[in-house]
């Protein structure tokens, strides 16, 4: 944490308000987000409990699993997942805009310009908290590599047909949900925190409905009262008035009302398989289904205060104006969405369960420029991410005082004109350190020369920085690129765009150091997890 | 001293507890994968960890049964001498294993301690969550780490009586493969766990030495008032820092003590290191609105430019291009 960020905690501790870290929004929020709440059942991986889905605040659709360790009743529960999430994803597929993108020919070598298709939009899922999108990867992973009646007719165990498919994009919304600054795959605890200082720690930042206790306090009530109620109030039968986000339960849950309830459940279906003739069927099939509603009702009563708590907390943060970087970073999103598209399209096997050298190594590079690039956009979007920026010295802001003409000692002269700028701010300046500013939405690039004569008493140091780009191309600048008298600028000592590092090899490349070539066995597809008669998913 | 029923008497109950569902889980795995006299797990830990020695075939599962703990770790020492004489594999069931702790005796007791033929003792840790493509959760993976060291150390005790023994610093981590309930394992290094907690066990004050702090009379028990219970809580010293929330039952208590008195660390451990000498939120806010604090402390220097900086840009008023 920074020293501003904290200075922020601690006011958001004195005030007993949240205190904001930003003044604009940093994440591309769509109109029409899929808010997705899961459940899991305790100590069982990827055996999923429930879900609350959909695009409605009013009516989200519940899906339950009424017994956890029943593969049939799982399958159903991922089928109908699919049916709520992919026709979601599927609308967005075929809405594109025509758009250029530079390749290049494998048979000459030379860049050319390619038509090709970008989604106009792309569909965005919301989950509560962080485990939710570790969940999403998890279940994307168990789904991933199932085989359908269909792809295998012998495969025991057929999986319903669209779940594979809803495990890929899951898998992917899952992985690109790691690249710093994309807005696929949001967790609403990590949108809230980005936005807002607590005054507790990041750790207690993680229970979302603490989080919003102190970004929404009720009016006369302190935001760490308000926090301990949602961390800790219970009810008479001693379950969680702000039930856990997920996807874990609460123990007290589990124990006391869902362990009694399965247990209902099953023994209806015990009885409902005894059944000896069609009347009694009737009745204990009646059984059956009270039972499996009064589960349906229970899941249904703890999901739906996190799934009201997610769209409370987008409704907050849709009070903050979109920076207006938050678009570009969309635009790659999207991208990334449009060509996980074409993959599924043109048929290529599921995600591999561990990526290659050089697919690891690319996703690493480009998580590290997305990193950077992230931290230079917020910057330049908001003040007060600059202030930050600003504290540690690889920013400042000062006033223009003077520019004298100068040009450069080549046989066509170019303009470089020395500007002198008063700052109290203390950057991180050497000889020749460039320093950036922003020109109509683009970088331009100055090199800092020296610090002017000594200021009198009490004034503010003087830096005589050399502009020397985006001037044009003939002997004057052109109008307006060239800082003037009183002018107040934010210079950065970062970069404003980052360019991605040295291309990686091909596959076929890759070093002995990296295991060398793939060999055989890549590019075949993955089989699928063998089954077991004791898989519970 | 029951810290669950003392955080409830103080009012501030203790969130913890454990699904009935984890629990019937974690219990079945770990049945399934001593079944057979432990075949499945002498298995694994041959193949990761036998080093050459031949495939175990007899392995000896002596019974471990004794009355109280003392008892049960007497047997277990015996056991485990007698198995490494033997020179052959064994593999003790959850056997007890003594140390002292703060001066006092804990009895703590491992999953399973397996005797290989060159007389190495193995620590297998059993756990429920899953290894997915051959990687676990690196927390809970951690978590165990940090047990298993505990149990090195116990055993430790144990093979410095004992010749030709030594107490492996590898452990094996049995965890469920992908999404089925089949076993797989993991050797895990805890050498560096062991060494931290060889380090904190030498270092904890003994509880003797606590008690003999205490005020005359201080009691613990949760029928006295809570006034009493917090005067008594209070007479300890506690650190607060928010990753106690996840351990101690007493976390609530301590963090609305430490929020009262305004302690910076409530906010994270990494936060006192940032502010320097100054400890309490109200002195902070003091010391960047320019009210309180040395303006030669370069912390002070730091946080008014950082007030100044942000009440700038929430002002709005720096107009820049």
């Amino acid at each position: 944490m920074s020293l501003i960020s904290t200075l922020a905690r601690l006011e958001a501790v004195e005030s007993g308000r949240a205190q904001p870290m930003t003044t604009v929004l940093h994440r591309h929020l769509t109109d029409r987000p899929l808010v997705l709440v899961p459940l899991t059942t305790a100590g069982e991986a990827g055996a999923p409990l429930g879900a609350l889905v959909g695009t409605d605040r009013d009516s989200p659709r519940l899906l339950a699993v009424s017994q956890p360790r029943d593969r049939d009743l799982r399958f159903a529960f991922l089928a109908e997942l699919a049916e709520a999430v992919l026709p979601h994803i599927e609308a967005y597929e075929d809405v594109v805009e025509p758009t250029e993108r530079n390749e290049t020919d494998p048979e000459t070598g030379k860049k050319v310009k390619v038509e090709v298709e970008l989604c106009a939009d792309a569909p965005q899922l919301i989950v509560p908290s962080r485990a939710g999108i570790d969940f999403v990867r998890l279940l994307g992973r168990s789904m991933r590599f199932r085989r359908t009646a269909e792809d295998d007719p012998d495969t025991p165990y057929p999986a319903p047909a669209r779940v594979p498919l809803l495990g890929r994009w899951l898998t992917h919304y899952g992985e690109r949900a790691r690249v710093p600054g994309s807005s696929l795959l949001l967790a609403t605890t990590d949108l809230l925190n980005r936005h807002w200082a607590t005054g507790q720690s990041s750790l207690e930042d993680q229970h979302l409905g603490a989080l919003l206790a102190w970004i929404a306090a009720p009016a006369g009530e302190s935001g760490a009262r308000a926090a301990l109620r949602a961390e800790l109030e219970r009810d008479g039968e001693g379950q969680l008035l702000c039930p856990p986000a997920g996807p874990a339960t609460d123990p007290a849950f589990d124990n006391r009302l869902l362990a009694p309830a399965i247990e209902k459940y099953d023994r209806a279906r015990t009885s409902l398989a005894a059944a000896e003739d069609g009347l009694a069927a009737d009745a204990r099939l009646a059984e059956l289904t009270a039972a499996e509603r009064d589960i349906r009702a229970l899941l249904a009563g703890i999901m739906r205060p996190t799934w009201d708590a997610v769209w409370r907390g987008l409704d907050l943060l849709k009070e903050l104006p979109e920076g207006s970087r938050a678009e570009d970073r969309w635009t790659r999103d999207r991208w990334s969405f449009t060509g996980h598209r074409d993959r599924v399209r043109s048929g290529e096997p599921p995600q591999p369960r561990r990526d290659d050298a050089v697919t690891a190594a690319q996703k690493l590079a480009s998580r590290e420029t997305a990193q950077a690039q992230l931290e230079a956009q917020e910057a330049l979007d908001d003040p007060l991410v600059l202030a930050g920026r600003r504290l540690a010295g690889e920013a400042f802001v000062g006033d223009v005082t003077g520019v004298v003409m100068a040009y450069s000692e080549s046989k066509r002269p170019s303009p470089r004109p020395l500007v002198t700028v008063r700052t109290d701010e203390r950057p991180h300046l050497g000889e020749r350190t460039k320093v950036y500013r922003s020109l109509d939405g683009r970088p331009q690039t100055a090199e800092f020369v020296e610090y002017a004569a000594e200021p009198e008493d009490g004034d503010a140091p003087l830096l005589v920085l050399r502009i020397t780009d985006r001037m044009g191309r003939s002997k004057e600048p052109a109008p307006g690129s060239v800082p003037e008298p009183g002018d107040r600028i934010a210079w950065t000592l970062f970069e404003h765009d980052q360019r991605g590092g040295p291309k990686l090899p091909d596959p076929e490349e890759t070093p002995w150091t990296h295991g060398g070539p793939p060999g055989a066995t890549a590019g075949q597809a993955e089989r699928p997890d063998p089954v077991t008669a004791e898989d519970l998913l | 001293m029951d810290k669950a029923a003392l955080a409830t008497a103080l009012g501030s109950p203790a969130p913890f507890g454990q699904s009935q569902f984890a629990f019937v889980r974690g219990n079945a795995f770990e049945a399934k994968v001593k079944a057979d006299g432990g075949t499945e797990l002498m298995r694994l830990l041959h193949e990761r960890l036998g080093g050459g020695a031949e495939a175990p075939r007899e392995v000896l599962v002596p019974d471990l049964t004794a009355a109280g703990p003392e008892g049960r770790a007497a047997r277990t020492a015996l056991a485990l001498r007698e198995a490494t004489e033997a020179g052959g594999w064994a593999l003790l069931d959850h056997p007890m294993l003594a140390l002292e702790v703060a001066g006092s005796p804990t009895y703590l007791e491992p999953d399973a301690v397996a005797v290989h033929p060159d007389g190495t003792w193995t620590v297998v840790e059993i756990k429920s969550f899953p290894m997915i493509d051959g990687s676990a959760d690196a927390a809970k993976v951690g978590a165990a780490a940090r047990q298993s060291a505990v149990y090195v150390l116990a055993l430790e005790r144990i093979a410095e009586l004992t010749e030709g023994v030594e107490v492996g610093h590898r452990v094996l981590l049995v965890c469920p493969k992908d999404f089925s309930n089949l076993p797989t394992a993991s050797v895990v290094d805890v050498r560096k766990q062991r060494a931290v907690t060889r380090r904190q066990l030498a270092r904890l004050t003994r509880i003797e030495d606590i008690a003999a702090a205490l005020p005359e009379g201080t009691t613990f028990d949760p029928e006295c008032s809570p006034q009493q219970l917090d005067a008594a809580v209070e007479s300890v010293g506690a650190t607060y820092a928010p990753e106690c929330l996840a351990a101690c039952e007493l976390a609530f208590h301590c963090r609305a003590k430490a929020r009262a008195a305004g302690a910076v660390e409530a906010l994270g451990r990494s936060v006192r290191g940032e502010l320097g000498g100054l400890t309490t939120v109200g002195a902070v806010l003091a010391a960047a609105a320019g009210k309180e604090g040395d303006p030669a402390d370069p912390t002070v220097v730091a946080l008014r430019r950082a007030a100044a900086l942000r009440a700038e840009a929430l002002e709005g008023s720096a107009a820049c291009r």
